[in-house]
């Protein structure tokens, strides 16, 4: 444990619901005060389990979680003082969105005068400052939203926990909301553990991101390290478009994996985890990260691909090769002057450096 | 675009006419679909209910028996006795109306009539049927009263004048345990004949009650449905409805069973001890019987309804409460028992009003004093045959099911209910 003990800590935590199949199996993480992370994965992954676990809504079948250093196994839930935002928001429908925000400071034996100053300014926080006197069925799926978010911080928590909050909104929304929450986070220094299956949304928001699959972190980094160095093949998949490329590992030296490719060809991959000679790999690459027409000298690997199809995105253009006996081989080609002649059914050179291209499981 | 624009179609013809035209076979459809169901009704409810309220205030036997008669004595001005001319045209009714077997329209009827009225008549009325034959010619008050001293007494013929009168208040002044005083003014009837009000107060109480122990128990039932796994929630939810696939008549005397002072109940006490053989408690045919097997008969229609709106409530909202710092107390308090409102009262209201008009539980089991007022009603349908009387109460029973549903609209509004 470092010096200062992180504010949340979850050790060795198992759940299963029904005594048979672990949902969560073997979690750890820490997160420290002022930390963003979110938990990543697939439906069913676990994930809301964990979340709720934290909140005090479901025991931990095995294992033991820390708030500030304290165990909180025993602890209930109103005990806890963490703010949650529920996936359909949970605000009480028979309460007007001012009753709803005062809910947890009356709850906490707050004057009258103060709850209403700062019920007044946790909807200001939110924009919203008209509307406290509504119900919330009579505000739209983003106002819903942003008063549950005001909500679960207006008794001021140390740390926030959210659920998919922006799963029933649309996209422009999304990504507004999702700038929304980030500014408030930076800007009241919060604490927040927030769930999504949506990448794109873990990845702009987050400091740290934890990616689950089937009940376990495959791993958790920061969103460009997830993006940059996935630890195997099911992050980088997760995480960002991807080309995959199967093969077999033939030598290993110094972090360089040496792979015969099932077609044939011989490529030369960073050693991530694959770990001895004769292992079956999945290569992965960014398809920003290849080169067509590379300079002498400057890839590691270079073959020659068929153009199958261009789709033109305007700052690039999306092509897809066949390479290496996959068809589905994608490059964005920047749209710069000299790609411009790239014609469908013509034969080119593409090629990528050793470190973009990694060995990974198969 | 100008408001012409937008209100016209684009064959000249105006959209609302245009839409109206459209829609109307949909509507003759629509129409044509609920015809059977407004048949049905209009036959099995509110002609019923319009005979009722009509029964109540209407009864013609006097007039049907003696017609002549029944319009002389209307002309009379009530001072001392009716004149001379009176007394020859009742006469003859009487001798006329002795010869007719036609139903509902013999003496018989006319001495039941009567006696409603002035109990302990009925014989002077079938005594004179048999002997005015007797009386061949004038004077007839005298020949009259040498018959029968009793048609001296200006009461009978003041009764008879009340009685004459087709439309008459006077079944709704005995249902309402009041009586006319001798100058036809009205008063309170004896202590002896007050029945209707203090039944209609019990059968009240008896159904708040009824429908408050309906509350206590049904309220967790409820609450367990809806949180349950579904197969064990299905479990429960039969074992709710099972009531509802056995007879009434079968359940009811399944309680006579149990609860007699020879039942199980009894014989499990005395067995263990608690009460001696000869102290069996009396917990059937009375109160006590009505309202256990009352609320056993009722109890589904207050659990569906909650349960039904308790289903919808996500447990996410306690979650947030509680994530909020609320005592789960607190938070049930003010966040769930608030949201199952209109469950509970849909529940109330149903309990309440089916108590209120519930007959054949308290006719089984409810003794002399577990009779509701519906059973009252029953008596004088079936038994006393005063279908009069019996639509009276029924009237009074359905303008105070009315009062209190317009009184609860007041209080909750009708909107608010959901049944399902
Ligand atoms: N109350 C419960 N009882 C039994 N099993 C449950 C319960 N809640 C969740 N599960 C199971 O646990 C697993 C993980 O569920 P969880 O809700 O944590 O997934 P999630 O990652 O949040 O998925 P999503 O992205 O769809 O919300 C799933 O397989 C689910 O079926
Ligand atoms: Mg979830």
């Amino acid at each position: 444990m470092s010096a200062e003990s992180p504010l949340v800590r979850f050790e060795n935590i198992q759940k299963s619901y029904d005594g048979e199949i672990l949902v969560v199996k073997n979690f750890n993480l820490d997160v420290a005060k002022g930390e963003f992370v979110t938990m990543l994965g697939p439906s069913g992954s676990g994930k809301t389990t964990c979340l709720m676990m934290l909140a005090g809504f479901e025991p931990a079948t095995h294992g033991e979680i820390y708030l500030k250093g304290k165990p909180i196994n025993k602890v209930p839930p109103y005990k806890r003082g963490i703010g949650m935002v529920f996936q359909n928001y949970a605000l009480f429908p028979h309460m007007t969105v001012a009753e709803n925000l005062a809910f947890p400071l009356e709850v906490r034996g707050m004057g009258k005068a103060e709850r209403e100053e700062r019920v007044k300014r946790a909807l200001d926080m939110v924009q919203l400052g008209e509307f406290g006197g509504r119900r919330p069925m009579q505000l739209s799926g983003g106002q819903q939203q942003r008063v549950a978010v005001a909500r679960s911080l207006v008794f001021d928590p140390d740390l926030v926990l959210m659920d998919e909050p922006l799963g029933a909104l649309d996209k422009n929304l999304r990504e507004q909301m999702q700038y929304e929450i980030k500014h408030l986070h930076e800007q009241l220094g919060l604490t927040v553990v927030y769930v999504t299956h949506d990448q794109t949304e873990a990845l702009t928001m987050s400091n740290r991101i934890a990616v689950f699959e089937n009940g376990i972190v495959q791993q958790c980094a920061p969103p460009a390290e997830l993006y940059e160095s996935p630890s195997n093949a099911f992050v980088a998949n997760f995480i960002g478009e991807n080309n995959r490329i199967m093969g077999t590992v033939t030598a290993l030296e110094k972090g360089v994996a040496k792979v015969t490719a099932d077609s044939g060809e011989s490529i030369s991959a960073k050693q991530v985890n694959v770990h001895s000679v004769g292992d079956r790999t999945t290569l992965s690459l960014r398809p920003e990260r290849v080169t067509v027409s590379p300079a002498e000298g400057s890839v590691d690997n270079q073959f020659s691909a068929r153009v199958e199809e261009l789709i033109y995105h305007g700052d690039h253009i999306r092509t897809r090769f066949t390479v290496c006996g996959h068809d589905d081989f994608i490059v964005k080609v920047p749209n710069s002057a000299g790609h411009a002649a790239l014609q469908q059914g013509n034969t080119v050179t593409i090629g990528w450096k050793m470190e973009d291209c990694l060995a990974l499981d198969a | 675009m100008s408001t012409a624009d937008i209100s016209i179609s684009q064959d000249g013809i105006p959209l609302k006419q245009k839409l109206a035209k459209t829609t109307a076979l949909q509507r003759r459809r629509a129409l044509l679909l609920t015809m059977p169901l407004v048949l049905f009704l209009l036959v099995s409810f509110v002609v019923p209910i319009g005979q009722m309220l009509f029964n109540s205030v209407h009864n013609d036997k006097v007039s049907a028996v003696v017609p002549n008669f029944a319009d002389a004595i209307l002309q009379w001005d009530g001072v001392g006795l009716p004149p001379e001319e009176t007394f020859e045209i009742f006469v003859k009714d009487m001798i006329q109306a002795k010869k007719v077997r036609e139903v509902g329209r013999t003496v018989g009827n006319l001495a039941t009539r009567v006696n409603y009225e002035m109990p302990g008549s009925r014989s002077l009325f079938t005594s004179t049927a048999r002997k005015a034959k007797k009386i061949k010619e004038g004077p007839y008050k005298e020949a009259l009263i040498k018959l029968n001293k009793k048609w001296g007494n200006p009461q009978i013929w003041l009764t008879l004048q009340r009685a004459a009168r087709d439309i008459t208040p006077a079944f709704y002044v005995a249902a309402l345990d009041l009586k006319y005083a001798e100058d036809g003014s009205i008063e309170r009837a004896d202590e002896l004949y007050q029945i209707y009000l203090n039944n209609f107060m019990k059968t009240l109480w008896l159904s708040a009650l009824i429908t408050f122990i309906c509350i206590l128990l049904a309220y967790p039932v409820a609450y367990l449905l809806s949180v349950l796994p579904l197969r064990q929630s299905n479990l429960l939810m039969i074992m709710v409805l099972l009531p509802f696939w056995t007879s009434l008549l079968v359940r009811t005397t399944a309680w006579i069973a149990i609860l007699q002072t020879e039942g199980i109940i009894n014989d499990m006490l005395v067995f263990l001890g608690f009460i001696s053989d000869d102290g069996r408690i009396q917990m059937i045919y009375n109160q006590t019987g009505t309202i256990i097997a009352m609320v056993h008969i009722l109890l589904p229609f207050m659990i569906l309804p909650l349960y039904s709106v308790m289903k919808t409530i996500p447990p996410s909202y306690m979650r947030a409460a509680l994530s909020m710092g609320a005592k789960p107390l607190y938070a049930y308090r003010k966040v769930y028992f608030p949201q199952t409102l209109p469950g509970l009262a849909a529940g109330t209201l149903l309990v309440f009003i089916l108590a209120i008009g519930y007959y054949i539980t308290p006719a089984l089991v409810g003794g002399e004093d577990g009779l509701l007022i519906s059973n009252l009603i029953a008596y004088h349908i079936q038994k006393s045959l005063n279908w009069s009387l019996g639509a009276a109460l029924g009237t009074i029973l359905l303008v105070v099911v009315l009062l209190l549903y317009w009184l609860y609209n007041k209080l909750i509004g009708i909107d608010k209910l959901r049944f399902g």
